[in-house]
């Protein structure tokens, strides 16, 4: 039976393993992920690699909206799961999708997803070789979740970690910080703000490969997803036991992302990003990788943004635009907006 | 940012800052404290104490209305928002304070509570609207600069003749928040303070004009002061200059949003809603007069206290706790003895830790090398 | 005392509402605290309403009284 992709809704028989199932994924997941392995219609993939340190992450999605500009929860799980293998230097392969839907879930929204998901892989070149699929009754779940997992293969001269990290290491970004989750927070219905911000979600795989050429010794990279800049250079300096001051003149903010922090009294170290990283190199190579970055299309705003230093206490330090310093400190939770 | 970014600028702030270092005499101590969060934020943000003399100490006062709210009406509201069919609406600095027991809002919300976060009170409007039968109830809060935002939608409310609209009322005023601070010093005969940044939004509203007694009566200079770093670089020099010639007037720094009179409209909408409840605790100040307003009986079916039976109040705060001294400049937050054992922003035991621009918090966030 | 920001008039709306802007980023207030604003004025803006009219003269007289090294 065709699906009626234009006014139909998930019903709990498309999680249930039958016939109903199947149509939900040879008209819809499969056309759109479509390659060799999902074409054997296996529950699982089989991959040769000889000889070969293989890299695995996973993630999973709950985004809330499900559409923003710059993306959905969809191209956003390709993004974050592709971003999570690369900032080991390693280049992705493959990923999985599994998904956890609605009773009542428009298909028409399921088909935006999925093909934004497609696209997504296709364009980083990492196809979705396996996947499942479930329902929950209506009331149950927030329309969609996805989990993407991905793997990725690494050469013999990279092992990335923080430990690497050494006094004198220059800590470097590559792009401006707090798109993603400013206009997430923009997007939301009793929010009305209105701004050309856009989610800032994309893969980094690729500038990562040229980032490892320019920096041989590059010692870490992270993406500071949630929780902002200020939560990953916390959570590097906790587990390399040192100190980091950086420059807020040189940290790079869209005017809107300001704007808007100023409106919510929000500050951007710690918004949500999905397409940035953090990198930290010896010093001698942070010039020749800022040139690298910057001569790609999604390192064009990086830039060098502060130091390692020797500090017992393992603060992120910064030193104002105003001539003062502060304190970025560890936040427990998300950030929310205030009055006073 | 057009009447931000001037008011940040690195050059002007070195040079008031210099001013500052001429100006001050050497053997004199000044203690000044700000009575806003937002400036206690802003003090911090930029670096601020890093910039001024060693013999110019910041105090930080109640924080912000979140601070000072007792757990009793934190208790409430969250019974309210556990009432079935009801929606309870807040802002977003009063989701995460703890009540008793270790619940807040967003505990309750999941334990299954309609909590929604809003960023104006117009919001509860539509959600009236939009949820005829449900009980939408408004967790309102704030100084003298929130409050005339809630007498609007009362207004609207009456207009609109929405019958599902309540208001939990818990607006506080300024002046007897300042004389609480000042007034224990007085009594014990010391002076624990020489200058106070007076707030700023708040006299957006009040008009400088109120404070002019409380500079007279306790004997302290008052300069009403913008949030931007040079505002605030600005009063503190104004108020050195006072201590130096030992004046106790009320300055106004921020004379581009603050009048002597205040916004009149804004004042007469409050007070056609609004009246003064007899007594309100205070968290960290204890119970104080005519400091806190209510909304009038005529308008009973829109407050939520008068519409709803809540349970009798006992939370109440911990004996250890020193925010009183604190709050009022006589203990500085290390010298309470629950200080990061086991207060902390994650696990607030009392006022001054609860909201980030608390005078503990801050302390906590910005100033960790003094206990770690 | 709390959290509020000067923004620009751009647009006024029936209902004593207005579009305001800061630095490109747009949204909708309340006027009802306020009277006489024109398009082209800066307010303070505090939980979705206009609490009073910035005053630009004085703004920049603040400004100009740094810079000049006097109070």
């Amino acid at each position: 039976m065709a699906l009626d992709i234009k006014n139909g809704t998930i019903e709990m028989a498309h999680g249930s393993g039958g016939r109903a199932m199947s149509e939900l994924i040879d008209q819809l997941f499969l056309p759109a992920f479509d390659n060799e392995f999902l074409q054997q219609k296996n529950d699982q993939a089989l991959i040769t690699l000889p000889g070969q340190r293989v890299v695995m992450a996973t993630d999973s999605h709950v985004v809330s909206p499900l559409f923003f500009p710059g993306g959905n929860i969809g191209s956003l799980s390709v993004h974050g799961t592709i971003n999570d293998v690369a900032m080991s230097g390693a280049k992705p392969l493959y990923l999985s999708a599994s998904f956890i839907l609605e009773e009542g879930f428009p298909l028409s929204s399921l088909q935006r997803i999925v093909y934004s998901m497609a696209e997504a892989a296709k364009e980083c070149q990492t196809p979705i070789i396996t996947g499942d699929t479930k329902v929950v009754e209506k009331g149950h779940g927030d329309g969609i979740y996805i989990n993407t997992t991905g793997i990725g293969i690494v050469s013999n001269e990279l092992t990335l970690k923080p430990s690497n990290i050494q006094v004198g290491d220059k800590i470097l970004i590559n792009g401006t910080i707090g798109d993603h989750g400013t206009t997430i927070m923009s997007a939301r219905q009793d929010m009305n703000f209105s701004s050309d911000l856009r989610s800032d979600s994309q893969a980094l795989h690729d500038l990562v490969a040229i980032m490892v050429k320019a920096s041989p010794t590059i010692r870490c990279m992270r993406d500071p997803t949630r929780g902002g800049l200020g939560a990953s250079l916390n959570e590097l300096a906790q587990c390399a036991k040192i100190g980091m001051v950086l420059e807020e003149a040189q940290i790079p903010v869209k005017t809107a992302v300001t704007a808007t922090s100023e409106i919510l009294g929000l500050d951007p170290m710690y918004i949500a990003n999905e397409g940035k990283l953090v990198a930290i190199c010896p010093p001698n190579q942070a010039e020749s990788l800022l040139t690298a970055m910057q001569s790609h299309p999604k390192g064009q705003d990086a830039a060098i943004i502060g130091e390692v230093i020797e500090d017992k206490h393992q603060f992120v330090q910064l030193k104002t635009e105003f001539g003062g310093k502060r304190i970025i400190d560890w936040r427990y939770a998300d950030p929310l907006p205030r009055i006073c | 940012m057009k009447y931000i970014s001037e008011f940040r600028d690195g050059v002007l702030a070195k040079q008031i800052a210099q001013q500052i270092a001429a100006e001050i005499k050497p053997e004199q101590h000044y203690r000044l404290m700000e009575f806003c969060g937002g400036h206690t934020h802003t003090i911090f943000r930029y670096g601020i104490p890093e910039l001024l003399p060693s013999n110019v100490k910041m105090l930080h006062g109640p924080g912000c209305p979140v601070c000072v709210l007792p757990i009793k009406r934190i208790d409430a509201a969250i019974e309210l928002a556990l009432r079935p069919k009801t929606i309870l609406c807040s802002y977003g600095d009063m989701l995460r304070v703890p009540g008793s027991n270790k619940m807040s809002l967003l505990k309750a919300k999941s334990q299954g509570a309609d909590v929604r976060m809003i960023y104006s009170p117009a919001d509860t409007i539509k959600i009236a609207q939009n949820e005829p039968d449900k009980q939408v109830i408004f967790f309102a809060v704030g100084f003298e600069t929130t409050t005339p935002p809630t007498a609007v939608i009362i207004e609207q409310a009456l207009k609109l003749n929405l019958s599902n609209l309540f208001i939990f009322c818990n607006h506080v005023l300024t002046p007897p928040a300042i004389t609480g601070i000042l007034e224990p010093a007085k009594q014990a005969g010391i002076k624990v303070l020489d200058g106070l940044i007076g707030p700023g939004h708040v006299s957006v509203i009040t008009g400088s004009k109120p404070y002019e007694q409380l500079a007279k009566h306790y004997q302290v200079p008052i300069v009403i002061s913008g949030f931007e770093p040079i505002d605030i670089l600005q009063s503190i020099l104004m108020l050195i200059k006072q201590v130096n010639r030992q004046s106790y007037q009320v300055e106004n720094q921020y004379t581009r949003a603050v009048s002597a009179e205040g916004n009149a409209k804004a004042q007469a909408l409050m007070a056609e809603y609004f009246e003064l409840r007899e007594y309100f605790e205070w968290r960290g100040l204890g119970e104080m007069p005519f400091s806190a307003i209510k909304i009038k009986p005529e308008f009973k079916h829109l407050d939520a206290e008068q519409s709803f039976r809540l349970s009798q109040p006992t939370g109440c705060d911990n004996k250890a706790c020193e925010c009183p001294a604190v709050l009022t400049g006589q203990k500085k937050p290390t010298d309470c003895k629950l200080f990061n054992k086991p207060c902390t922003p994650e696990n607030p035991l009392g006022s001054c830790m609860v909201s980030s621009e608390g005078a503990c918090a801050a302390y906590y966030t910005y100033k960790p090398h003094t206990y770690r | 005392m709390c959290l509020a920001v000067p923004v620009k008039v751009e647009q006024l709306l029936e209902d004593q509402q207005a579009i305001v802007d800061l630095s490109g980023v747009k949204t909708t207030i309340s006027l009802a605290l306020v009277d006489d604003i024109e398009v082209g004025d800066y307010v303070i803006l505090h939980v979705g309403y206009a609490l009073n009219k910035l005053d630009k003269l004085e703004a920049e007289e603040t400004l100009k009284l740094f810079s000049e090294g006097g109070i």
